[in-house]
Parts: structure tokens; sequence; C-alpha cells
């Protein structure tokens, strides 16, 4: 059984400075109730790795709007006015990684495995700095693997082995992440007893979870967006 | 219908006509997006939402929103029947296995060796590639949705891209307000031009070079 803990004491280890990956897909998935805590810590200079910065009163847009992140890895930042604002005048350094290599870097980690080999940015900006392989004839690029120190992932229903059923578009970069951070804390809207999450239903494995905690905010972010 | 909104339906309706029955498709968000209201009757294709589904419906009604299911936009959708859910990776696997037949993407720049230029330009806008990179690298026909020229009535077809590219050498049609153009290994081939235009015209609006096919097309 995993521990189930408050959103305050599941972020109690963050310290500022740590890295963090954020799931979630404009906002769709994000643990807004984990997001909410960190924001109430108080904590800073983050490391935040998640797919967009979502919108910015939303989920893990909000941690760029109060100047919490330091560097930022995610796809694309658009929709976020203040990521870009922040990205230009030099207070948030901010890596774009394109979207399926970011999925496969994340689960190179999580598998153990060296790095991945992609076409995706060949020929782009993209492959600066980076090693390139011809194969077979065609080139790619390699991309290598990314963790961090903690993960928020949000599920709408887990059992207490931390095993998560996330319906819908809101797995989008959970799963990935879930396998590829050291400390990964489940937000669930409903946690039910070992035996009631049929094992056919389990989007993520509970061997990844480290904490399971409850929402205490709605998930929705539809009626949020401005 | 204003004249610019009958020039983009004229677009549309002509990529449209693109896909055969049954083709996986992943639309870019604003104008590719109305690809899906024109698929000529009798043929079904199945789209894809890179951020977790194939199966993409139309827009949500007002009051029938799933926070669980959105577009790449972020916008409430639905999903057809046949429509399956799956996480990111999965996603641009599908991508980058070149398992998607066609995408249509919006462009800033193409040029006569199908480069494509459309996700910034340097000190101005960077919302980052997203899930372009990937979709231009791997699927198996790229379509460039776009006016021909821009907003000052500059060529957007070009001999060579000037902003950072989204990727290289991977365009197979362009298709504008005024023509359909193929790139090919030896350039630019115009195959239609639009009803209200002449080859003159497009050539003139078209920096790159351009070789007229020998059966010219209207659409």
């Amino acid at each position: 059984m995993k521990p189930i803990l408050t959103a305050e004491k599941a972020v109690e280890n963050i310290k500022d400075g740590s890295s963090l990956m954020v799931s979630g897909f404009m906002g769709c998935g994000n643990a807004f109730t984990l997001v909410d805590a960190l924001i109430n810590k108080g904590s800073k200079d983050l490391t935040l790795i998640t797919s967009d910065t979502s919108f910015p009163e939303v989920g893990v847009g909000r941690l760029v709007c109060q100047c919490r992140v330091k560097q930022l890895y995610a796809s694309h930042i658009g929709t976020n006015p203040v990521s870009g604002q922040k990205m230009n005048c030099g207070e948030m350094a901010v890596t774009l990684v394109p979207q399926g290599t970011f999925a496969e870097r994340i689960r190179a980690k999580g598998a153990g495995l060296g790095g991945v080999l992609t076409p995706t940015g060949i020929g782009t900006a993209v492959e600066e700095g980076k090693q390139k392989l011809n194969l077979n004839g065609k080139d790619f690029l390699l991309e290598l693997p990314l963790g961090a120190d903690f993960a928020f992932v949000k599920a709408e229903v887990a059992d207490k082995y931390g095993n998560a059923f996330l319906p819908g578009a809101t797995k989008n970069m959970a799963v990935v992440m879930a396998m590829a951070a050291d400390y990964v804390i489940l937000e669930a809207e409903k946690i039910v007893e070992p035996g009631e999450l049929d094992p056919d239903k389990v989007t993520i494995p509970g061997i990844f979870i480290s904490a399971i905690v409850k929402s205490t905010l709605p998930a929705s972010n539809l009626q949020l967006k401005p | 219908m204003d004249p610019k909104e009958l020039k983009r339906v004229r677009m549309v309706k002509r990529i449209a006509l693109e896909f055969p029955d049954g083709a996986l498709v992943n639309l870019g968000i604003g104008l590719p997006t109305m690809v899906a209201n024109y698929i000529p009757d009798g043929r079904t294709i199945l789209l894809q939402s890179e951020n977790g589904f194939t199966g993409l419906g139309p827009a949500a009604q007002k009051g029938q929103e799933d926070p669980r299911v959105v577009n790449a936009g972020g916008q409430p959708v639905t999903i057809v029947p046949g429509g399956a859910f799956f996480d990111s990776a999965m996603s641009f696997a599908i991508i980058r296995g070149g398992h998607v037949d066609y995408t249509v993407l919006g462009g800033l720049e193409v040029d006569m060796e199908g480069n494509l230029a459309n996700y910034m330009i340097p000190g101005k806008m960077v919302p980052g590639m997203g899930g372009a990179m990937d979709l231009v690298a791997g699927a198996k026909n790229v379509i460039v949705a776009m006016e021909h020229v821009n907003k000052n009535g500059a060529p957007k077809i070009l001999k060579k891209c000037t902003l950072p590219l989204t990727a290289k050498g991977e365009v197979d049609l362009i298709v504008t307000d005024l023509a359909f153009i193929r790139v090919t290994k030896r350039g630019l081939v115009l195959e239609e031009i639009a009803e209200d235009t002449t080859v003159e015209e497009v050539i003139k609006a078209t920096e790159a070079p351009l070789q007229v096919a020998g059966k010219l097309g209207k659409f």
C-alpha cells in the first residue's frame, strides 16, 4: 500500500531548485490540487518539465505566472503569453523540445535507455549541439533521457497500491512521467480499495507511485479558461 | 459568405479531395481544422488528435463539454464511435512511425526544396514547435495550407526559407487561395490554379520558380 497524504504533506520535500515533471496538456490532466499546494508552500527556482505551460490561470500555467520557475522544458508555450515574456526578458530559461521527442526522452529515462534516435528536428535548430547518426541511409538525432526529482500525475481513480485509471485525453504525458521521476505523487479524484479497480483498466501501474493525494480542486480547466 | 471566407472554403474543399476513404489524418489548428467539414460524401476519414486519441469529432456543444476530452488546442471536443484514447508516447509513435497518412498544417514560408517554416519568428513569435516537427517529419504526406502571399503581399513560397525550419524537405503539397502545387525532386509543379486567377498571376505571386503541369487543372 502507498501512503495517502495531504497535498501539503506530499509536496513537503520539494525544495527550491528541485526538478519537477507535471503531466497534462493545456491543463487537461494537470494535478490542480498538487500545483496549488506547491504555490501555497512558496516553492521557487524550480526546473519545470511539462508539455506546455497551459493558460495563465490554469494548473501548471500558474507556476510560470507566479515566477516559481527558473528553467522550463516544454514543447509549446504559446497559450500562456507570460511564458514567452519571461523567456524573452531572460527571467526564465526555456528549452523547447518537439513534443514526440519530449515524450520519448522521458520514456527513455524511465525505461533505462541511454537515449533515443529520432528523425524529428533533422535540418532544424533542434539539432544544434546534438550527435547525428546516419543509419541505413537515414539521419537521426541522438536525444538523451530526461528525468526529474519529482513528478505530479493526475488520475480519476486510484487504488491504494497506486494503480491508476486515467480517462480520455488526460493520459498524455502522465504514463511516461510516472516512470521517470524519483518521487511520484499521484493526485486522484477517487481513492478505492485494492481490487475495486479492474487490473485491465489500469493506465499506470502502482509500482511507479510514491504517494497518493486526494483531489480537493475540481478537475475541469474549462470554466477557468480565459 | 465574404470573398475571403469563400477562398478559404475553396482551399479546404480542394484539400479534402486528397484523402482516400479510411485515411488517418492529423489537422493543425486554424484553417486546417476546417478541412474536416468538407470530406466528400461516401468517404470516411479518421482524425488524430496528437494529445492522445484517434476519432476526433466536432467541437463539444455548449453544456456538453467534457474536461477530459480536449483537442491539441485545449478546446473541448468530442470523440466519434470507433475512436481510441492513448498516451503521448503512443500518439507520437503513431505520428513518427509513419502511421499518419496525411497531415495538414499552416505555413509561414515554404520553399522549392519542400522545407517548411511555421513555428517561430525570432524575437517576435516563439510559441514552440509543439507536435509540428514530429508531424512533418513522420506523416506519409505533408500538406501545407496557407495564403499564397503574406499580409504585405509578399510571396510565402520562396526559393529558400528565411525563418527557422520546422522540417527539411518533407512538404509534399502546397495548397493556397491561388494554387495547388506539388513539391517534386525537380522543383515545384503548378498542377492546378484557382478558378478566378491566371498562371501569370500565380507565378508573379511566387518567388520560387514554378513548372506548369502539361494538363493544368482548376479548383
